[in-house]
């Protein structure tokens, strides 16, 4: 029942996930964050088997880190985006990473860009991407009302009908979502979508 | 019944047995297969039968004065209880504690193995190691040994320079950071009582308390698991044992039996 999903704006791309931590038929958490910020300007929003998104979401986030470190330059988002899908692909025919990725980048350049990386390491590049059952309804949406060239506020009214979609639709949908931005000012947290708080820790 | 190379064969009759590029698999060495008649079966049973469904009640809550961790000590075999003391809560090292849930030997021989790298991390760095290493040290272990039957649903609970930490790890890789868990078959049924009662400001009794009346709500309906209710306190000087009550006197206390409304008498009946 995860849902990731992501679209392309004007000069941002966003990256939605829900944040429900889940075992069988027991809700562990309600607040997890599934979209890694891989360095300043690119996220990987990821969903999938418990112990394979975190592991591998954390192992391209070194890699990203290293080749910065070693080179001096930070890698570009198709860069990265085609390291994730190799990586993917070796791992396939031995013990294949069961992770689904919505990667989204800002590069100079290029401007926003979008990839959608399966779990059988299928690579396309997209204005718009979904995954999880949350898809169905999300896909359909963005396919709807998407246009190229949308501004933050309109991108992020889109998001939250593809959001009440999935709540008022999906059955054991997630009650929680992180959304996440990333343009030319970096990568960043925009919003969470709660209808579950956790209890608050400070008295 | 030895493994079977035919499909092997017909690649090596294109050259001779004794040529250099093929004399090996003429001569492949074979090796004793377990005598069934549905391996692959076999193989995915002898996995189950290894992997107990994790039955059991755990569960550690953070609250304003530290960690509560509480657990109850039945080990079950299928219907058969087979021990009512086992020691569920496994002393890492005087700051930190771990939950045992699933396979007890997988859990025992890991956590003890954390202690160990733990203590190494102690003496290579001159401090304490923090919750949140201890943690990602015991997941990247477990998720090393993915898909090989390990069963371990655990929780490292400890104080450390940031005050009080949690984590849940599982052997299928996962681990997450949180303030209020529960594990095990009878964990549903701890956590509503748990979630409804708990409180961020609570005094240590209250909290061993709530914990206390969750493990005891969970053995009273769960099958697999009973024995004794143990509840620790970890604060900042180290974890403390504050009680471990048999859950059977627990019950007489919060479920008390009091008169019961006679439904229909037995009257005396009059003549032959």
């Amino acid at each position: 029942m995860e849902c990731v999903f992501g679209l392309v704006g004007k000069d941002f791309a966003l990256v939605v996930a829900d944040s429900s931590a889940v075992h069988s038929i027991l809700v562990h958490k309600s607040n997890e964050d599934k979209v890694m910020v891989l360095d300043s300007h690119k996220l990987m929003g990821a969903s999938g088997e418990a112990g394979d998104r975190a592991q591998f979401t954390e192992f391209i986030q070194k890699n990203v880190s290293l080749y910065q470190f070693r080179n001096g330059i930070p890698l570009t988002t198709a860069a990265a985006a085609n390291f994730t899908r190799g990586e993917l692909a070796t791992a396939l025919r031995k013990s294949p990473y069961m992770v689904n990725i919505v990667l989204a980048g800002y590069d100079k350049e290029t401007g926003p860009s979008l990839y959608f990386i399966d779990y059988i390491a299928t690579l396309h590049k997209v204005d718009k991407a979904a995954f999880g059952y949350g898809a169905f309804f999300s896909l359909a949406m963005m396919d709807r009302h998407y246009r190229s060239d949308m501004s933050v506020e309109e991108a992020v009214d889109l998001v939250d009908k593809c959001i009440l979609e999935i709540r008022s639709r999906l059955v054991v949908a997630p009650p929680n979502f992180v959304i996440k931005i990333v343009d030319k000012d970096g990568a960043r947290t925009y919003a969470w979508r709660e209808t579950v708080k956790e209890t608050p820790m400070s008295a | 019944m030895k493994i079977d190379f035919s499909g092997l064969e017909s690649s090596a009759s294109f050259c001779d047995a004794d040529s250099d590029l093929c004399g090996s698999f003429a001569n492949t060495p074979s090796f004793q297969l377990p005598d069934t008649l549905d391996f692959d079966g076999f193989q995915k049973e002898a996995i189950q039968m290894v992997k107990p469904a994790k039955g059991t009640t755990t569960l550690a809550f953070i609250f304003k004065e530290g960690v509560i961790v509480a657990a109850d000590s039945r080990a079950s075999m299928g219907g058969y209880i087979s021990s009512q003391s086992v020691k569920k809560i496994i002393e890492i090292n005087p700051h930190m504690l771990g939950t045992m849930a699933g396979g007890a030997a997988d859990c025992q021989f890991w956590h003890r193995n954390l202690g160990i790298k733990c203590r190494l991390h102690e003496l290579a760095n001159k401090r304490r190691i923090s919750v949140t290493g201890a943690s990602k040290l015991l997941a990247n272990i477990l998720y090393s040994y993915r898909g090989m039957g390990l069963s371990v649903g655990t929780m490292i609970a400890g104080w450390d320079e940031k005050g009080p930490g949690l984590y849940y790890v599982d052997s299928e890789g996962g681990r997450l950071k949180g303030n209020r868990f529960s594990v095990g078959s009878g964990s549903p049924y701890a956590y509503g009582v748990l979630d409804s009662g708990y409180r961020y400001d609570m005094t240590i009794e209250e909290a061993a308390e709530l914990a206390r009346r969750s493990i005891y709500h969970a053995t009273f309906r769960d099958g697999a698991s009973g024995g004794t209710a143990s509840v620790y306190y970890v604060g900042p000087d180290g974890w403390k044992k504050l009680s471990g009550d048999d859950v059977g006197e627990l019950h007489y206390k919060y479920y008390p039996v009091g008169p019961a409304v006679v439904e229909q008498e037995m009257a005396e009946v009059s003549g032959a």
